[in-house]
């Protein structure tokens, strides 16, 4: 039993010395977080004043969580922890109110994350001899940038398409016999919806893996998709606030993810009360990054949820290993694989005189794709009876709304007064995409 | 000006039934109306015998409801007769957005309701071509 790793040393780790590499690190961690203003009124309220004041990873609980409002408050340098010269890259989302939140890496960091990803990669028993297509959008959001700079360590030959252009990907991946893609689970079903349209047969391809995230997705869709292809799926865990893709992933024993613990420590919280929970029982993922140094964020609740494993893996790596996600604490959306907050889309709705404030949020399946309806009501007082007003309204809502949360919606029109009204807590958000 | 009404309206059944009893109920007579279909909106327009009174009752219940105007022509049912009018107005390059006709069963006439940029320019037009342009009270009492 076991498998190959990457970097054996830190992978099968015993975990007496893991616990004991983890709390090294965190103290330099608090040490860079004490630099920024923001930790330095926070961890000093919790009477952390030097790193000193953490004797041992109990000390951890001591922090107070860090959440994605103190990234906004402090938006952009409020928790910059190293001189701005020794910024190399940044990685920005956009807001659920309009202010975003940004992400700092020194040349270090980065090095460090590419390294964890390379790891990552080559626990799915990927080598350098894989052509590895990478479907994730490229830019801002971590998924393409993360996996490219892995993938590229590793030694794969890495075809940085990016996402979307289904007809283009297909030619790629026959022409250059592509053996790995990274990609949503969606837009895999949706692909194989397309083969023979496009004319090809899985017999032109010669795919034999595919590193699926960026949304959340069940067993059976991973069996499904095996299936469907005849390849190995592996899931991937990561966000924008953690680096990206490369916080956890699964190896070739495709029994949940790894998730690494020389670089994160995992906490399981109870959402509500807050109380730290013991491994096998499901609740709201926290995480330190202990080996970022431009942007340290401690004790981050992710909204995730989830629960941590103590059983040991085959592979005979010692990090502990974390379900899939099993849905949000938070009202978050995940739509075709991008983060969406109905508070973005409200405040594009807020900022448009010619509908009323009452809207609905519609989630459909279109095939496998994920499909974005926002409902509006014409405000009457406003209404001049034009149609060519009434498209070009709703263009621009439709064209606002992209701007803001980047995926593009349907816009309908309604009649004023027609969309329930609620009382007490609006539920505006009706997701029909069924269960995962 | 003469108005007519331009009603927002899903494209769903029972919206024209709907609008009808709001009318009907308020003793307002729809002297010709036209549907416009944008998908999954559209526009009803009327012509009705009391605008404002029918923009109130309609507000009331609701329904986004604005009163355009426009000019309402008279044409003589007569072979070629629509066709003097048209050209008429494309020799001063007036663009006819939205525009309907229809023939009342009285007098053999047709009625041709004109939305345009310039509507007295329009107006001008075709009465120096020597077509009746109808008043309100004419209008809204056929």
């Amino acid at each position: 039993m076991g498998s190959a790793c990457w970097d054996r040393e830190i992978e099968a780790l015993d975990r007496p010395s893991l616990r004991k590499l983890q709390l090294k690190r965190l103290k330099e961690t608090v040490k860079y977080a004490l630099k920024t203003p923001f930790y330095k009124a926070r961890l000093g309220k919790a009477g952390i004043r030097s790193p000193e004041d953490i004797k041992s990873l109990d000390d951890l609980q001591k922090i107070p969580f860090t959440t994605k409002d103190d990234l906004r408050e402090n938006y952009p340098y409020g928790l910059l922890a190293v001189d701005r010269d020794d910024v190399v890259r940044m990685h920005s989302s956009s807001g659920t109110t309009g202010i975003p939140t940004v992400i700092y890496h020194t040349k270090k960091d980065l090095d460090y994350w590419t390294e964890l990803v390379a790891r990552s990669i080559y626990a799915t028993g990927a080598r350098k001899s894989d052509v590895f297509q990478n479907m994730m959008t490229y830019g801002m959001f971590t998924g393409g940038l993360g996996l490219h700079y892995g993938a590229e360590r590793v030694g794969m030959t890495v075809i940085p398409i990016g996402g979307g252009n289904t007809k283009r990907q297909l030619q790629l991946m026959k022409d250059f016999g592509t053996t790995v893609v990274h990609i949503t689970p969606s837009y895999m079903l949706h692909i194989h919806s397309k083969l023979a349209e496009e004319g090809i047969t899985l017999k032109d391809l010669r795919l034999k893996k595919a590193f699926l995230g960026a949304e959340p997705y069940s067993e059976a869709t991973r069996k499904k998709i095996e299936e469907l292809y005849g390849i190995d799926a592996y899931n991937s865990y990561g966000m924008s606030e953690m680096n990206g893709p490369g916080v956890a992933f699964e190896c070739d024993y495709k029994k949940d993810m790894h998730v690494w613990e020389d670089s994160y420590i995992p906490e399981i919280i109870d959402p509500k009360t807050c109380e730290v929970l013991k491994e096998e029982r499901e609740g709201e993922v926290v995480l330190t990054n202990i080996t970022r140094r431009a942007t340290p964020l401690l004790r981050y609740r992710t909204r995730d949820l989830a629960c941590l494993y103590k059983q040991g893996c085959a592979c005979g790596r010692t990090h502990r290993r974390m379900s899939r996600i099993m849905g949000r604490s938070d009202d978050m959306l995940i739509i075709n694989g991008v983060n969406v907050f109905p508070s973005q889309i409200e405040a594009v709705i807020m900022k448009v005189p010619e509908v009323g404030n009452n809207y609905q949020v519609y989630l459909e399946k279109d095939g496998s794709l994920d499909k974005l309806i926002v409902k509006v009501e014409i405000y009457s007082k406003l209404f001049t009876g034009d149609i060519s007003a009434l498209e070009k309204l709703k263009h621009r809502l439709k064209e606002e709304l992209k701007a803001s949360i980047i995926i593009k919606p349907q816009v309908e029109l309604h009649e004023p007064g027609s969309l329930p009204v609620f009382e007490g807590k609006a539920k505006r958000v009706v997701d029909n995409r069924g269960k995962l | 000006m003469t108005k007519q009404l331009n009603i927002f309206v899903e494209n769903k059944p029972g919206k024209l039934d709907a609008i009808a009893k709001v009318l009907s109920d308020a003793g307002v007579q729809i002297i010709a109306f036209t549907i416009q279909n944008r998908g999954d909106f559209g526009l009803v327009r009327l012509l009705v015998g009391d605008p404002e009174k029918a923009a109130v009752a309609l507000n009331e219940k609701g329904f986004a409801c604005a009163q355009k105007d426009i000019v309402a022509v008279s044409v003589k049912d007569k072979k070629g007769n629509l066709h003097r009018l048209t050209s008429l107005l494309l020799e001063k390059n007036v663009n006819m957005v939205d525009t309907y006709g229809f023939v009342t069963s009285s007098g053999g006439t047709g009625i041709c309701c004109i939305e345009a940029d310039d509507l007295p320019g329009v107006k001008k037009i075709l009465e120096k071509g020597g077509f009746k342009v109808l008043g309100e009270a004419e209008l809204y009492n056929l």
